[in-house]
Order: structure tokens, then sequence, then C-alpha cells
């Protein structure tokens, strides 16, 4: 059961933040910013029908990574508010996608020493996309906060209204500890300041400052989203919704 | 707001090692690092290539199109240039 747990919480990590950057398809401030967030969309679609898919084996009652992912009801994701926060401009998307690869980078790093095959080749493979995805994000927000002044201000700005989704990366609960202890998960209690000092990295070649204003939010982990995971949901379920079963 | 158009790259990808790296296309970049990134996205995600090369399309010298007559044509009729009156002997292969 902590097992399944975990993998919702990754694999809805990945299946959210995909979804909201194919809002982006045909939507991007240039055609080949265009082709790379859709390819970085579909990675991460990628990511997430393997973690379902193996959640669903988990969790043996039938159901696979198309029914975990298009049939639960809100409660039952458990991604990370910060993936379901709207795209906003592009450095809205650019910081969000940022903050979240430098954390999924190290993640994946640790979890391939997890002591179960199955997640430590997921992670294994999906590590080489996400330091491609980090390297594009990170570039990006160096550029924009190094820009002029309207992009400088502007990415600052995101920013700051993203950070305050971040304590909830390093989110651990009972089930976690329950999975450290059979090694399934590695021991990750310094992610947070590994991750820390890599953001910091960017962030001073960006010349963009942490906010102070240190309020958290948290809930995703537990099933408690904001105000926007509905609509998503809406439009990544409403297939499946409306013609039950159907396949192409 | 000044509508300044960021610069065109010529991207030549690579296909596999030993092969010589060729022109597939170009692409608009704000500078080298992030238009290799662009070419990678654009270019290389159907597994075409294993290494990628760009150039600002400024910093390509062209031949003069209106030369084609002086610069070509008089290689056209020295077929005795091309290494097709030899014989090859029995038994050499890849040739």
């Amino acid at each position: 059961m902590e097992k399944f747990n975990y993998l919702l919480r990754l694999g809805d990590d990945s299946l959210i933040l995909g979804q909201r950057l194919a809002e982006w398809c045909g939507h991007g401030p240039i055609l080949e910013e265009d082709i790379a967030m859709t390819n970085i969309s579909l990675d991460l679609i990628g990511q997430a029908i393997s973690v379902l898919n193996y959640a669903g084996d988990v969790e043996c009652k039938g159901r696979d990574g198309d029914a975990l992912a298009f049939l639960r009801l809100e409660k039952d994701y458990k991604n990370l508010l910060l993936v379901e926060q709207k795209n906003g401009d592009f450095g809205d998307t650019m910081m969000r996608q940022f903050l979240f690869d430098a954390y999924r980078k190290l993640l994946f790093e640790r979890l391939q020493s997890s002591t179960d095959k199955q997640l430590a080749a997921i992670a294994e493979k999906s590590l080489k996309e996400t330091r491609y995805h980090f390297k594009h994000s990170a570039e990006w927000v160096i550029r924009l906060g190094d820009g002029t002044d309207e992009s400088h201000k502007r990415v600052q700005n995101s920013l700051n209204n993203l950070w305050r989704y971040t304590d909830e990366l390093f989110y651990v609960d009972a089930s976690d500890k329950v999975l450290t202890k059979q090694g399934i998960l590695p021991d990750l209690s310094d992610l947070k300041s590994l991750w820390l000092q890599e953001v910091n990295t960017v962030l001073d070649l960006a010349t963009l400052q942490i906010p102070t204003n240190n309020w958290q939010f948290e809930g995703g982990r537990k099933g408690v989203h904001s105000e926007h995971m509905g609509y998503l949901l809406s439009e990544l379920q409403f297939m499946q919704r409306v013609y039950p079963n159907m396949e192409w | 707001m000044s509508q300044q158009e960021w610069p065109l790259w010529e991207v030549f990808i690579r296909s596999k090692k030993g092969l010589n790296h060729k022109h597939v296309g170009s692409l608009r970049a704000p500078d080298a690092q992030l238009a290799v990134e662009n070419a990678r996205d654009v270019y290389t995600r159907r597994s075409e290539g294993i290494s990628i090369w760009v150039v600002l399309s400024n910093d390509i010298v062209a031949s003069d199109p209106s030369e084609s007559p002086e610069l070509f044509e008089p290689a056209d009729d020295k077929v005795y240039r091309h290494p097709t009156f030899y014989d090859v002997p029995d038994g050499i292969s890849h040739m």
C-alpha cells in the first residue's frame, strides 16, 4: 500500500506537469520553444505511463495506467501543488519547470539505487530526460533573469509566486518512512540542502532573489489540491468520461 | 517594444559515427547554447543524430548564384576527371 501510494505521487507529478506543458502546444512564444515544451511534456507523460502502469500492478485491483490516469477523483491524485499551478506566461512556466526539474534530477539520481528493481530502472531511464529538462529550464531562467529589465521583473515575480510551493517537494510522511526502512526509498534527508545549492547557483547567475516571505503551502501529496486542479482534470479526463473505454 | 528577431542558425547533424555532419535546416535562437538545444528538439527528436553543429547563418560565405556558369559549367565536359576509365580486376569488391 505504501509503495502504491509513493508510485502515485511520482507518476502524478509527471502526469499533471505533462498535461500543463501540453497546454502550450500551438501557443509557444516561438516555434522552437513550442516544440521543446511539448517534447518535455511527452517525456513526462511517458514517465507517467511507466510509473502508473507499475502502480496498477502493485495495487493488484485490475487497474492499469490508463485507469489510474483518467478515472480517479481529484482527491485521489497525489501530485505536488507546484505542478498543477497554471502556466501563466513563459517565464512562469520555465520557473515552475526549473524548480521541479532540479528536485526531480536529484530524486531520480537517488531512486536509481532503490532495492525495487522496477523503480530503479524507471529512475535510470527518466534521469536522462530530466537532466535535459533541467538544463533547458535553467538556461531560460538565467536568460530571463539576467535579460532585460522587463524580463527580470517578470521572472522574479514568477519566483515569488511559486516559491511557496517548494517546501512540499520534500514532503515526507509515515508511508515514506516505511519504504525507507525497506530500502525501496533511499535516504533522501539531504535532498533539500542539495536542491537549495543547485537552485541557488542558477538563481545567482540569473540575478534573482529567493523571496523572504517563507509562508509555504502543502496539500497535494495528501490529495488536497488548489482550485486549478478540477479544471485541469476535466480536460484531462474528458474523453474517457464521455466515451468510456475508448481507444485510438 | 522592439520586435527584433532572434538570429538565424544553420543546423548540421551527424547521423552516425563515421559519417559527416550534414546540413538539415535552420532555426532561430537567441544564442549558441540555446541554438544547440533547439536543434536537439527540432531535428533529433526521432533519433536522427548523435552530434549537432550550429553556425550563425550570417557567418556562412556562399558562392554567387549569378557566377554559376563560370564556376561550375567548365567541369561538366571533363569526364576524364572521373576515375571511370580503369578496369577493375575481378575479385575486388566494394568499388
